[in-house]
């Protein structure tokens, strides 16, 4: 179980997480959800360990990861997985060493079943026969799903995807996501998803978290998601343009800014 | 305002400039020191990087040695040229071997073999880090249990360490060769006179100072490079300026380091 207690993090003056309470659920699929710049990354990246709180502690089980050694670290960070947003592969190695790379550095297998186990990932994200290529020689969403195939490949206990299916087309994106689905339920693996695409995340989450400028706004079952009756929530869900979130981040009108500020443009009467 | 005040103001602003280009140079080679120490601190700890650490030693030493003897060959020539004509002048054309010889071994083989290497391989070293940070590959190997510090600093480091004597070396014996050739050869400087010369002036003191001064050049180089890399802002710009930074830096702090070592062993 993973547990993170009044997070927060700040960015100078930005502060793209407020104290927020949060509970993984072990075995389950959390989605994190919220529109772009709302804290989705950093909370991921706070809870995988990567970036230290402002205030706050991430708890695994009962121990603390900001107090923890690196050893320990580094021994839990074996069994978990990571997607990256941009993929994050390692650009001086191909495909199959990108994949292979975990098993290489953690397991004494022989290399004839690190390449079957490589061939099985690659196969599950309809890549196989691409081992020769280099991170350069990839699309973004070829790249997406090797990195998919990276994270997966030392059969993690944790998960965290961040933005799995996005640069995806449809057909792959479903795929992952049901590929998601499926190994969460059969291993028992627990998955935190970050995603914009709330169909695939309504689809395969059991817990949903909805954040908003570093809170968290809604947060249940997708069901009860669905029903809220928060405005804002019902807005996220069904992308309308207008409603109690703004689309626009600015906070000075744009037209005051156009025809009041001096030393700006002037339009003309 | 009058000449006095804006010449006034001028040093004022050129000397504010250039403390705080000094404290921001100290407090730069400070962090660095500190991050490439602990880097140290994990030569030690397992997993061994020896695999990484010959790839990086193969990829600095190989990659550097071309253009290390180019600039030895044409040092020692210029040095042997411009001796020859100097010495010419009182008469002491049978010096000149000693002379090349100790202005290569003292001062000029590890000062130019470095500012070589931070050119060739430091730049490379902190563009490369640099972006492996914008790319998030550090985090990725982080999140995949190995620690960037240990898996790609340290064996930088290290490599560095070990190479820089080395192609120094290098610089030295092909420098005094090529102004064997020129002078000897080209000039006509008595053979026996010049090797004689050569080999009674040069002490293992020389020897050992040019040794000292690269070991300590490539500690140097490999802690800078490392931790303007490691430590460059995520972005495009980011990278490229701290690839000038620690070029820059790394070859200021070798003319100083220089001086300072120079002076204890005179
Ligand atoms: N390294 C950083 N330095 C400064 N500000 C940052 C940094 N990382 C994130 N932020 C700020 O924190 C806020 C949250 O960013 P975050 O990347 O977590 O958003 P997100 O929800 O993942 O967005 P997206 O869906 O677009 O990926 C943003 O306002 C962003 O400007
Ligand atoms: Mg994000």
């Amino acid at each position: 179980m993973i547990r993170g207690e009044q997070l927060s993090k700040y960015f100078g003056d930005v502060a793209a997480l407020n104290a927020t309470d949060i509970h993984i659920r072990s075995g389950k699929i959390t989605a994190i959800m919220g529109g772009s710049g709302s804290g989705k990354t950093t909370l991921l990246r706070l809870l995988a360990g990567l970036e230290q709180p402002t205030g706050g502690h991430v708890w695994y089980g009962d121990e603390d990861l900001c107090a923890m050694s690196v050893r320990r670290l580094y021994e839990l960070r074996e069994s978990m997985g990571m997607l990256f947003q941009y993929s994050a592969l390692l650009n001086s190695m191909n495909v199959y060493d990108n994949v292979a790379f975990p098993l290489h550095e953690h397991t004494q297998l022989d290399e004839s079943v690190i390449r079957t186990m490589v061939a099985m990932k690659l196969e599950q994200v309809g890549l196989r026969g691409f081992e020769h290529l280099m991170p350069s020689e990839l699309s973004g969403g070829m790249a997406k799903r090797v990195a998919f195939a990276r994270a997966m490949a030392m059969d993690p206990r944790i998960v965290f995807f961040d933005e799995p299916t996005s640069g995806l087309d449809p057909i792959s994106a479903g795929v992952i996501a049901t590929l998601i689905q499926d190994t969460s339920r059969k291993n028992r693996m627990t998955s935190i998803v970050v995603t914009h695409d709330v169909h695939a995340g309504l689809a395969i989450a059991d817990h949903v978290i909805l954040l908003w400028q570093g809170d968290i706004i809604a947060e249940g079952p997708p069901d009860a998601i669905r029903q809220s009756d928060d405005a804002r929530v019902q807005q996220f869900l069904h992308g309308r343009p207008d409603g109690p979130i703004p689309f626009s981040r600015s906070t000075t009108s744009y037209i005051d800014d156009l025809t009041h500020k001096p030393g700006t443009i002037r339009l003309q009467s | 305002m009058n000449h006095s005040s804006v010449k006034q103001s001028f040093l004022a602003l050129f000397f504010g400039r250039l403390g705080r280009y000094a404290l921001h140079g100290v407090e730069q080679v400070g962090d660095a020191s500190m991050l490439g120490l602990r880097a140290l601190s994990l030569l030690f700890v397992r997993p061994w990087q020896g695999k990484h650490f010959i790839l990086q030693l193969y990829a600095l030493g190989v990659g550097s040695m071309v253009i290390i003897i180019i600039t030895g060959a044409f040092t020692g020539m210029v040095l042997a040229l411009q001796g020859y004509y100097t010495l010419a002048k009182f008469g002491s054309e049978s010096l000149l071997g000693a002379g090349v010889g100790l202005s290569i071994i003292r001062e000029l083989g590890p000062v130019l073999g470095a500012f070589m290497i931070i050119g060739r391989a430091g730049s490379s070293i902190t563009a490369e880090i640099g972006i492996m940070r914008v790319t998030e590959q550090t985090d990725a190997l982080e999140m995949m249990a190995i620690n960037p510090m240990q898996r790609i600093l340290l064996p930088r480091i290290v490599a560095t360490v070990i190479a820089v004597p080395l192609l120094v070396s290098i610089f030295d014996i092909v420098g005094i060769a090529s102004g064997y050739v020129v002078g000897v050869e080209l000039l006509g400087v008595n053979q026996g006179a010049y090797m004689a010369e050569l080999i009674a002036k040069i002490t293992m003191v020389d020897i050992y100072g040019g040794w000292i001064k690269a070991i300590v050049f490539g500690f140097m180089i490999g802690m800078i490079c490392t931790f303007m890399g490691y430590r460059s802002e995520p972005t495009t710009e980011g990278v490229a300026k701290s690839t000038t930074e620690a070029v820059v830096v790394s070859s200021v702090g070798v003319l100083i380091i220089d001086y300072i070592i120079t002076s204890f062993f005179l």
